[in-house]
């Protein structure tokens, strides 16, 4: 048998597009979508390196190199931004990462169908709850005269101004995420679980294993490729965490700890129309999490284990 | 197979239930206080302290007012605009990129995944993309900017992406012996074997539209094009009372302002509360683990 030449890449190109004409077509306004909302906002972030000025458009700005950056990582700012906005990321990881896959190994261990049906369905339910009632819900329960305080059994100069002390937002930006998304979480792992070889499992109980043995012995190791996935990109977004929240909870009586990257981005770049020294801000926070997704994906694939990419 | 149960094996039994018990009264007690609340006496729940159990009394005054409420119902009308057109727009979009990328002899499939890939984890910023849509393109006030900048989310394509490259590929040669052209492959072989998956992304975005603020914040100057999601901001966190009373005479004012929020938080809520549960076991349909690799 003779070997024909590959085609040269004119040809494929051409036998190509003739071969998927159709789909080419579709993917028209996909292309056009990612160009002009994703490519070009990142066309549009050299203004981080310029003094903008709308009227003189991107380009008819001036060039101002690192001053943007520099007047931000110098300014009064910067350390509390980082601080507050590395604690939330941080608490939430120690919390809130492993509480959707406790919770999967708790529903594994029910019996019970519909119990666990039950528990499914309750606790997927503040994921669709949105953030402005969330929030809202948050101002009312945690008020000086509010619910919470009533349970606690405070009354006059007692109550506790939950969200007018800088002291508690960490635990109520925290907990009321972890309290919106740990059942929802729970899906994938639950997922992971199903997919062990229930042989392991009864094999375990022949040889006397007891629950909490089964739990570390078969379904903590069967899942671990999934945890690690999804703890690597976790760890990948340790700083951009969205401004939508923060800007709904927080008052500036609380700034001091509540105050992270993104709200200030909005505040300081949307509101005040600081656009360049925001947009800088931007870029440090994008190429900060690059940094780490790629540091823990690095690693875990070092380590023989799961990677992205 | 028959093994006995152990008494740590009841133990363990009673303290887990226990607290998965905990779980559900964790996620359900705020939601059902709130419903509670909004069917009370406003005047007996200013002076009470302490958890609900039920109603204390029983009045639909509270929703009333709601649904007299002007700008509650403008943001409904909107907010209901936004969910039809968005999500359409949304799953029109992202199924033919999914179609695209999940077939495997285009030659331009890799290098597309990886530019599509990629914008996950390296954005221009939330100024950049203001300023292309407030000043650039002059979207301000313009309801397509809080559809067209999130016309495709990412996830949701790979995930559509995974379900499309999961039919199996016989079916497709077949109807492509059959003279089939990839439209029509999509639309009778692909879509149809896919509808569970496309049932999860449609209720994401859909829910995404609903709960959404941040872009009309951002976008919108006009109160008239405000969503649902604005106004209930201005009521719940703002604490902004005319808005909230609007459309109720001055001597009910007082008497309902205690459980209006209440009853506008539910009738933001109810609807999505409805839905979820019904496509509750396409839910893992709808998770992306190792999907972003190639």
């Amino acid at each position: 048998m003779t070997r024909t030449p590959p085609p040269s890449l004119g040809t494929r190109i051409r036998k190509d597009f003739q071969r998927n004409k159709g789909i080419y077509l579709m993917l028209i306004p996909v292309v056009l979508y990612y160009a002009l909302f994703h490519y070009g906002p990142m066309y549009g972030a050299q203004i981080a390196f310029r003094d903008f000025v709308p009227a003189r458009g991107i380009e008819g700005s001036t060039w101002v190199g690192w001053d943007n950056f520099k007047e931000f990582f110098n300014g009064i700012y910067f350390w509390r931004l980082l601080r507050n906005t590395l604690a939330i990321s941080v608490l939430d990881v120690i919390f809130g990462f492993p509480a959707p896959i406790l919770l999967a190994i708790m529903l594994n261990e029910v019996t019970s169908i519909r119990f666990k049906r039950l528990v499914q369905t309750t606790s997927y339910m503040p994921f669709f709850i949105s953030v402005v009632v969330i929030v809202g819900l948050l101002i009312d329960f945690f008020a000086r005269d509010g619910l919470v305080n009533n349970v606690l059994g405070r009354t006059g100069d007692a109550r506790i101004g939950f969200l007018s002390e800088p002291n508690y937002y960490w635990a109520l930006y925290v907990g009321s995420g972890i309290w919106q998304t740990f059942g929802y979480g729970s899906i994938i792992y639950l997922a992971s679980i199903s997919s062990i070889d229930p042989q392991l499992y009864d094999a375990a109980k022949v040889d006397g294993a007891g629950r909490f043995r089964q739990i570390f012995n078969i379904t903590l190791p069967g899942i671990a490729p999934t945890i690690v996935t999804l703890f690597i990109l976790r760890i990948g977004n340790i700083l951009s965490i969205g401004s939508e929240k923060t800007i709904l909870l927080y008052n500036p009586l609380v700034y001091q700890t509540a105050d992270i990257i993104s709200s200030y981005v909005f505040r300081n770049g949307v509101l005040n129309g600081d656009y360049s020294l925001s947009a800088a801000v931007g870029i440090f926070n994008s190429l900060i999490n690059l940094a780490f997704l790629f540091t823990a994906n690095a690693l875990s694939r070092r380590r023989g284990g799961t990677s992205l990419f | 197979m028959n093994i006995r149960r152990t008494r740590t094996d009841v133990i363990f039994d009673v303290v887990n239930y226990a607290l998965l018990v905990g779980v559900i009264i964790i996620t359900l007690y705020p939601i059902l206080y709130v419903a509670f609340a909004s069917f009370s006496d406003p005047g007996r729940i200013q002076s009470w302290r302490g958890l609900l159990f039920a109603p204390l009394g029983f009045t639909i005054t509270a929703y009333e007012t709601v649904f007299r409420n002007p700008f509650i119902l403008t943001g409904y009308r909107n907010t209901l605009f936004y969910v039809i057109l968005g999500t359409a727009i949304n799953m029109f979009m992202t199924t033919l990129g999914a179609y695209a990328l999940s077939r495997q002899n285009v030659l331009w499939r890799r290098p597309l995944s990886l530019l599509i890939v990629f914008t996950l984890f390296f954005s221009g910023g939330l100024i950049p993309q203001f300023l292309l849509v407030a000043k650039t393109l002059n979207m301000i006030d313009n309801p397509l900017a809080v559809i067209l900048p999130g016309a495709i989310n990412t996830f949701n394509l790979l995930i559509l992406r995974t379900a499309f490259e999961g039919v199996p590929p016989a079916l497709e040669e077949a109807a492509r012996m059959d003279g089939a052209n990839d439209w029509s492959i999509l639309f009778n072989v692909i879509i149809p074997l896919s509808l569970p998956a496309l049932a999860v992304v449609t209720l994401f975005y859909a829910v995404g539209h609903w709960n959404a603020f941040f872009s009309a914040l951002i976008y919108f100057r006009n109160v008239d094009l405000y969503p649902l999601q604005l106004i209930l901001r201005q009521i719940l966190i703002s604490n902004d009372t005319q808005n909230m009373t609007a459309g109720t005479s001055a001597g009910d004012v007082e008497s309902v302002a205690a459980t209006i929020k209440y009853a506008i938080i539910m009738v933001a809520t109810i609807p999505i509360l409805l839905i979820y549960p019904f496509l509750q076991r396409f839910f893992v349909k709808g998770v992306l683990v190792g999907g972003v690799k190639e």
